[in-house]
């Protein structure tokens, strides 16, 4: 098997840190994902998944723990390096899509690209409009960020977060504040990038509908992993 | 664009309101910089043009004569010495050919002119008027006062036997260009003294100075005030007009001879420009900390407001340097287009000013340039102070953690 994408190995993480207020919402967690895998992260309420998915985004940093993202540990790593590493091998996907309200659909799609090199060329503006006709929404190229749907907005989000080739999408309720129609598109759009492209998905969800379609489903509940296993149904079914 | 540029512009552009006050906020206060400047400049200008019209930078006269104390007292006697003050009388500065020069080689010094000055009358028939006589070799004066631009009629020639006379002067007497007038002094001792023919008439800009001003040769002065072959005073001018006090307290030093320069005998009015000059520096300080206040909160309320999008452009790989440079750059932005509208404002300020202020005869009240320095020392200025306004906004962004930021 080749090295995981990710590797979590008793990592903790504590809130209000050295004050009376203390709160540890991760108890020690190991966790490996590895290059393609589409998996589910499920969990009540306040089970720290958000908190996990932000550590793996290196949105911010554990209190204890090692974690390796490509091979490379992150601990040691400056502000700069983990924002950098971030930005090369992470794609984010979020419930209320977070677009750049003053930039248009393809715009939006280009800003990863805009950080990572600078200025972009007319052949890599095609490319990030190609991603968006792949994702369905060819007639909204140059379409605001308000005058899209929902689930057309979090479709420019998807696009986005897959604009630098990542090899892993991380998706915090995608479909949350979804239509059961629009989730289910979706959906589909994140498995079908995941098996053309090979990208891997870490989906957070409380759509136990949406998790049974996933390959992997994690569940954590109360800071640990209580579940973790390969989900047959959906190796048949989707 | 680099990224920066797109994100800052795009951010402007999206809070087009808040830009938009801003802006404003920025031009008014560019153009009330720029025009009170040109104002205050054009007027102290203007009033020492008008000063120095009629005077040299540095006169230099002989030195004052003193009554000595008897200092020879017998051994257990007390002296109660009652001093009366010399009475000071015409004199020439000693060696003056010399003296000139050393003036001229001085650093600083432009232009030397000689100049035999005292009282007399002005007598034609039965009116007779007190007067200064002024004797100058015309060429060297005019390097002094600009005396050619003063003549309202004929020409200023001061060839022996020839006189110029102040305007209100001339009426007085009645006497035109052509005519003659008689000129008596204490110390002529032909009672009748000399006769000369009237070769022009100025105009000096203060009525009292017109009333009592004759302007004669050199020599018809000296033979006039028995001062043969010598000087009253020296005239000098100076590279630097604000450096005149300094270079006449060196002269002073250097000659033992008594050395004022315009700055000493006009003190109040140099009071009042420097007290006008504090003034303005005061309201420009306002001004600009006003707008610095300005722009600086409309960006901390802009990076709360965009709280999110800095935390998604953050999770996207945006380092917190570059977030910053966003801020930075939404200051410099602001700052220069709003000095680009304030500039265009200020220029119109001083153009209506022009047409409005004007004397009853219809010229313009006083010169106000529109001086392309002060342009671009404004804008730069003002972009200088939208970075800094933007410093702590850009602070704020970038310490931003991107976690919560998305969170909100």
């Amino acid at each position: 098997m080749t090295s995981p994408l990710i590797e979590l190995a008793g990592i903790r993480k504590s809130y209000g840190t050295g004050t009376e207020v203390e709160v540890e919402v991760l108890h020690g967690i190991d966790l490996a994902l590895h290059a393609g895998e589409f998996a589910a992260l499920i969990g009540p309420s306040g089970s720290g998944k958000s908190t996990l998915l932000n550590l793996i985004g290196l949105l911010e940093p554990p209190t204890a723990g090692s974690y390796r993202l490509l091979g490379q540990e992150t601990s040691a790593l400056s502000d700069d390096a983990i924002t950098a590493l971030r930005g090369n091998a992470i794609g984010f996907v979020f419930q209320f899509h977070h677009l750049l309200p003053a930039f248009t659909a393809t715009e939006n799609v280009l800003l990863p690209r805009l950080i990572a090199a600078g200025p972009v060329t007319a052949q890599q503006r095609e490319g990030a409009r190609d991603l968006l006709r792949e994702a369905g929404l060819g007639d909204r190229l140059d379409y605001l960020p308000r005058k899209l749907s929902g689930g057309q907005q979090q479709r420019v989000a998807i696009a986005r977060s897959l604009a630098l080739g990542s090899p892993l999408v991380l998706a915090d309720e995608p479909t949350g504040n979804l239509d059961t129609h629009s989730a289910d598109g979706i959906f589909a759009l994140m498995r079908r990038f995941n098996r053309e492209r090979g990208t891997a998905f870490l989906i957070v969800t409380h759509d136990p509908r949406l998790a049974q379609r996933c390959d992997r489903i994690i569940e954590l509940v109360d800071g640990r992993i209580s579940s973790d296993r390969v989900n047959e149904v959906s190796l048949v079914t989707t | 664009m680099p990224f920066e540029w797109v994100v800052a512009l795009r951010f402007l552009r999206e809070g087009r309101f808040q830009t938009a006050l801003i802006v404003s906020g920025v031009a008014a206060g560019v153009a009330v910089f720029i025009f009170i400047t040109a104002l205050v400049n054009g007027l102290q200008a203007n009033t020492i043009r008008r000063t120095l019209g009629t005077q040299a930078h540095i006169v230099v006269r002989p030195i004052e004569e003193i009554a000595q104390v008897q200092r020879s007292v017998p051994p257990g006697t007390a002296s109660i010495p009652k001093i009366e003050a010399r009475a000071q009388r015409l004199r020439s500065i000693d060696q003056w050919q010399l003296l000139e020069q050393d003036l001229a080689r001085t650093p600083g010094v432009v232009d030397v002119s000689p100049m035999a000055t005292g009282p007399g009358f002005a007598v034609r028939g039965d009116a007779s008027k007190a007067v200064a006589i002024i004797g100058v070799d015309p060429v060297r004066y005019n390097r002094i006062v600009a005396i050619g631009d003063k003549l309202v009629g004929g020409e200023f020639r001061v060839q022996p036997g020839e006189a110029v006379l102040g305007r209100e002067l001339a009426a007085d007497l009645g006497i035109g260009v052509g005519d003659r007038v008689r000129l008596i002094t204490t110390e002529n001792e032909a009672v009748t003294g000399d006769t000369l023919t009237v070769t022009g008439i100025v105009d000096l800009g203060v009525r009292d100075l017109n009333r009592r001003t004759v302007y004669v040769g050199l020599r018809t002065a000296q033979s006039l005030l028995s001062l043969p072959g010598g000087v009253s005073q020296l005239d000098l001018t100076v590279t630097d007009l604000f450096d005149a006090e300094r270079i006449a307290a060196a002269l002073a030093a250097t000659t033992g001879l008594t050395v004022d320069s315009w700055m000493k005998t006009n003190a109040q009015l140099l009071a009042a420009i420097n007290a006008q000059t504090i003034t303005t520096r005061m309201i420009r300080l306002f001004v600009v900390v006003i707008v610095v206040l300005g722009i600086a909160s409309v960006l901390v309320v802009s990076v709360v407001q965009k709280r999110r999008e800095i935390g998604i452009l953050r999770a996207m790989g945006a380092p917190r340097a570059r977030i910053r440079r966003v801020f930075l750059l939404q200051g410099a932005m602001v700052a220069l287009s709003g000095s680009i509208i304030g500039c265009a404002l200020a220029a119109t300020m001083i153009v209506v000013f022009l047409k409005l202020a004007r004397n009853a005869d219809g010229t313009p009240l006083f010169e106000l340039a529109i001086s392309p320095e002060l342009f671009v020392i404004a804008t730069v200025g003002a972009i200088v102070c939208g970075v800094l306004a933007a410093v702590a906004p850009a602070q704020r962004a970038a310490a931003l953690d991107p976690a919560q930021a998305i969170r909100m």
